[in-house]
């Protein structure tokens, strides 16, 4: 009796076991194509100017190198830095820009593109990439081709106070521009899910005033907080990073492509005791919960891959027909190379008429005409007194 | 790397009877070494692709197949019809006086010149389209050249390669003095190479080493050049050509003893595979019993450049054996000599003046040669905001008038366009030649100002650009096995060589106005409103009517009870 019990005890117990298994097996799964993005773009913004901003381009650079770690393309990328740091005359080791002290981490690296540099980092600049409307030339590494199946991360740092983002120094960039930008791209169909993170003192006002959907944002500290930087090096000589992106980096270093941290463990990133300040976030306009989204949904790549074991057969290849003519019938002329400098056809250069003048006669022609006209409309007896 | 691709020596035959064509490309890549006399070092990389076909020739079908030649440029010359297209990056300037000159000049910042096809209707159209696309291969802000800054110039820059094009109406010609050079300028640059950085000459590039330096400057030059010796059709070349020059205080920690790891952190492993010649030349003309090069060398070559036969050994690293046991190629200078590189032409320029209204541009030309004359072309162009007074201009060389044989002067229009000015002038032997133009500096509305107007406004390098006579007969022949430093510039005859000399750029401060002022004003404005008509409207509407003070309570009381009593109130 006991025995046939125990026996469907251990029945149900084992059913119970692979229902759970399986249940979290679709959920894993479901999980997968839940997200809804196809492809990835990161907008990483530094908008501030001068030697003693270095942090903030270090902040940038350290959050371009995660993202290019976890995947996302140089292709898929708008990088904009207002100055140069690596390259600066004041930097002892030049092209290199470092986040750690004692020059741990080189941020900067070996292979990276700029797309927008120096004085083309403007607020017209950055709110035309984010809506599109550049002008027709602009090459394609300098826009955001993205559609309504792209997740897009925007990362901001410099100088901020309550309800503005300073620009170089010369300009700013208001809360209510950037919602109504984000509502532009909304309306576009530019984006499916969109991730804003800004450094910058009062950072949490930039976000207030959003009303698009799909919107997450996070911020490194409250209104009236500011955001303090990590450390200096005394080589250097500047500060080095901002206490928000330095935890934000360390965070992310831990994260690989294939890894399940959500935005749960993302905003517990850097809490008062290590920042001083209250980094904040708002997710009320975003739609899924964020514990069910994954930090590569944003900071990654999507790759969809289909593994497929049969075999194409590729057509030979088509030659180009030969051009080269026989020499014998047609007089082919030897080419010459130009005279770099030849001074006596210089002299005897005659400067060339770039601008047209009327021939004199056409003046003359006018004048007679306009006299004549004159003339004949208020009576033929004035003319005696001209001739 | 790929076996199906066809190659040139062949011997056996190809499947089911076809034919294919002969390679139509290739790749050549040499460095240049070359101790100077300062202690600092020298080395430029060329790198140079041949490629038989013609993006210009219409009726042809069009060129889809790249192999060596890097699509993205490719694509760009087709489509605005260029004929030549010359560009350069470069921090840090080239002391003439120390150094010698450089085998392929280039100014600080960014330098752009290009020659169009004659068919091209627009000019203007396809350069700005042109600067857009290039600063997108390059990520650099070569979108800043415009009409305010790009000018025409009517004798200088007369195209390098094959052509009859002389009209300069098909030239254009910017720099940006302000453009930094800095890693993300080099990395597109080094993915344009057939074997990227991965193999050959250019794993050497690191930019932790290459920016740490006195002078860096990367150039991309594309020219029609003749095919073989009779030059009856055209090739299209591609020079990649890298500058650099070590300062042996900085990175050599003093001593004048150098090699390819203290450079560069990397020594050599292999020869692009991609590459039919890939070389190493040393230049060891000067004291060569006083100079140490190891590993030796049986190869020495010759070659005319500059105006001097110099002397140069060659590692050639398609052989296996210069790779030695090791596998690896580290080349190591020792020097104790000497060797002072007189040149023969040198330039500067400078801005003389003070206070923020006027000021003086002076540019200077040394020749030093001792016995013979020579005319030099100078072209100078400067941004509008400098009012040239042309009326001031002295050419005066060993305190006497020079009178120049050709002046070419375009004035500037505000906002519009820059000055132009080109002056070819003999040159009196061993002289100092001083031109000199007064300027007036203008007061820029308040949006054309910079964020950073307080570092001061850049005017690019004068271009002085002559025919030295040469101390040694140069070769007029076209060979395919020149070095490849030494065929940079087509010699047309054997006494002179053709140079071009850069000057500095000049850093003008603009009269600046005081940005906060506007917000001062507001603040100022307001008060003295507030005060001064708040006072006048007081005077004018305020009356003033007499108030008792309420009397002391001991009053009020005795009041109350006195109006109870009936009796008459105090006072």
């Amino acid at each position: 009796m006991s025995h046939d019990f125990l026996q469907m005890h251990l029945k149900a117990v084992i059913s119970c076991l692979l229902i759970f298994l399986y249940k979290v097996h679709t959920t894993k799964a479901g999980q997968f194509f839940s997200s809804g993005h196809t492809n990835n773009w990161a907008v990483l913004v530094c908008t501030s100017r001068f030697w003693f901003n270095y942090r903030h381009v270090a902040n940038t650079l350290s959050v371009y190198r995660s993202v290019k770690r976890l995947g996302i393309p140089d292709s898929h990328i708008v990088l904009m830095l207002a100055d140069d740091m690596a390259c600066n005359y004041r930097n002892p080791k030049p092209a290199t820009v470092f986040s750690h002290k004692n020059m741990e981490l080189n941020v900067y690296g070996d292979d990276v593109e700029v797309d927008y540099r120096g004085y083309e980092v403007t607020v017209e600049n950055f709110l035309r990439v984010l809506t599109g409307r550049l002008p027709p030339s602009t090459p394609r590494s300098k826009r955001l081709l993205s559609d309504d199946r792209s997740n897009i991360l925007i990362y901001l740092t410099g100088h901020g106070g309550n309800g503005f983002l300073k620009f170089q120094d010369s300009e700013e960039i208001s809360n209510m521009e950037l919602a109504d930008a984000f509502e532009q791209m909304w309306q576009k169909r530019r984006y499916n899910e969109l991730l804003f993170i800004i450094d910058t003192c009062q950072g949490a006002s930039m976000y207030e005033r959003f009303y698009s959907p799909n919107l997450m944002a996070l911020a490194s500290s409250q209104v009236g907080e500011d955001s303090l930087s990590h450390q200096p090096d005394l080589a250097i000589g500047v500060h080095l990073m901002d206490k928000y992106t330095f935890y934000l980096l360390e965070f992310l270093e831990e994260v690989h492509p294939a890894s399940q941290a959500n935005m749960n463990d993302l905003f517990k990133v850097c809490p008062q005791s290590q920042c001083v300040s209250t980094p904040g976030h708002r997710t009320d306009l975003f739609q899924r919960d964020p514990g069910s989204v994954l930090i590569t949904d944003f900071f990654g790549s999507v790759r969809k891959v289909e593994i497929t074991k049969d075999t194409i057969n590729l057509t030979s290849p088509v030659e180009p027909p030969i051009q080269r003519s026989g020499s014998g019938d047609i007089q082919i002329e030897s080419l010459t190379y130009v005279d770099q400098l030849p001074v006596a056809e210089i002299i005897h250069q005659k400067p060339k008429q770039k601008d047209w003048h009327p021939p004199d006669g056409f003046i003359l022609g006018l004048w007679t005409l306009i006299l004549l006209v004159f003339f004949q409309t208020y009576g033929i007896k004035h003319l005696k007194h001209i001739f | 790397f790929d076996s199906r691709l066809p190659l040139v020596n062949r011997s056996d035959g190809t499947k089911n009877g076809e034919t294919f064509a002969p390679a139509k490309d290739q790749f050549q890549e040499e460095l240049v070494i070359r101790p100077l006399h300062s202690g600092d070092i020298y080395a430029s990389f060329q790198f140079r692709t041949l490629w038989d076909t013609d993006f210009l020739q219409e009726g042809q079908k069009k060129v889809s197949h790249y192999r060596l030649f890097p699509k993205s440029l490719g694509q760009v010359l087709s489509k605005f019809s260029v004929q030549e297209l010359h560009i350069s990056f470069t921090q840090g300037f080239w002391r003439t006086m120390q150094w010698g000159q450089p085998f392929i000049p280039s100014p600080p910042g960014a330098e752009l010149w290009v020659w169009f096809h004659d068919t091209v209707s627009d000019v203007d159209g396809n350069w700005k389209e042109l600067t857009n696309v290039l600063s997108g291969i390059f990520c650099a802000s070569l979108n800043f050249i415009d009409m305010t800054n790009t000018v025409q110039p009517s004798a200088s820059f007369k195209p390098l390669g094959l052509g009859n094009a002389t009209d300069h109406r098909f030239l254009r010609y910017a720099t940006l003095p302000r453009e930094i050079v800095c890693t993300e300028n080099l990395t597109p640059w080094k993915k344009l190479l057939p074997c990227g950085s991965k193999a050959g000459l250019a794993v050497l590039m690191k930019s932790e080493k290459l920016f740490h330096s006195s002078f860096h400057s990367q150039a991309v030059h594309i020219r029609p050049i003749c095919q073989d010796e009779q030059c009856t059709s055209k090739a299209w070349e591609l020079r990649q050509t890298l500058n650099v020059v070590f300062d042996h205080y900085t990175s050599g920690q003093g001593k004048k003893e150098w090699s390819l790891f203290k450079m560069f952190s990397r020594t050599l492993t292999e020869a692009c595979p991609l590459a039919s010649s890939s070389k190493v030349y040393v230049d060891i003309t000067d004291n060569p019993e006083l100079f140490e090069l190891s590993p030796a060398t049986p190869l020495l070559s010759q070659a005319v450049v500059l105006g001097d036969r110099r002397t140069y050994s060659v590692y050639d690293l398609t052989r296996a054996e210069t790779f030695g046991q090791l596998r690896s190629f580290n080349l190591l200078l020792r020097w104790k000599g000497d060797n002072m590189l007189r040149p023969l032409l040198h330039a500067e320029r400078y801005v003389a003046g003070f206070g923020l209204q006027t000021g003086e541009i002076h540019t200077v030309i040394y020749n030093n040669h001792p016995y013979r004359a020579f005319p030099v072309l100078l072209m100078d162009s400067v941004p509008w905001y400098l009012q040239l007074y042309i009326h001031t201009l002295t050419v005066t060389s060993k305190s006497r008038d020079n009178k120049p044989s050709y002046i070419h002067y375009q004035p500037a229009k505000d906002r519009h366009r820059p000055h132009l000015l080109e002056m070819l002038i003999q040159l009196p032997p061993h002289s100092m030649t001083e031109v000199t133009v007064q300027f007036e500096r203008a007061l820029l509305k308040w949006t054309e100002y910079t964020p950073d107007p307080n570092h001061g406004f850049y005017v690019g390098s004068s271009v002085v650009s002559a025919l030295v006579p040469s101390m040694v007969a140069m070769s007029t022949n076209f060979t395919q096995d020149q070095p490849l430093f030494s065929s940079f510039v087509p010699v047309k005859e054997e006494s002179s060589y053709f140079v071009r000399v850069y000057t500095e750029p000049l850093l003008v401060n603009l009269p600046t106005p005081d940005f906060s002022m506007p917000y001062n004003v507001i603040c100022l404005t307001c008060t003295v409103v507030a005060v001064g008509y708040g006072s006048f409207y007081n005077l004018l509407t305020r009356t003033f009517q007499v108030d008792e003070p309420s009397p002391p309570l001991a009053k009020r009381l005795a009041n109350f009870i006195r109006r109870i009593r009936g009796v008459p109130l105090l006072a």
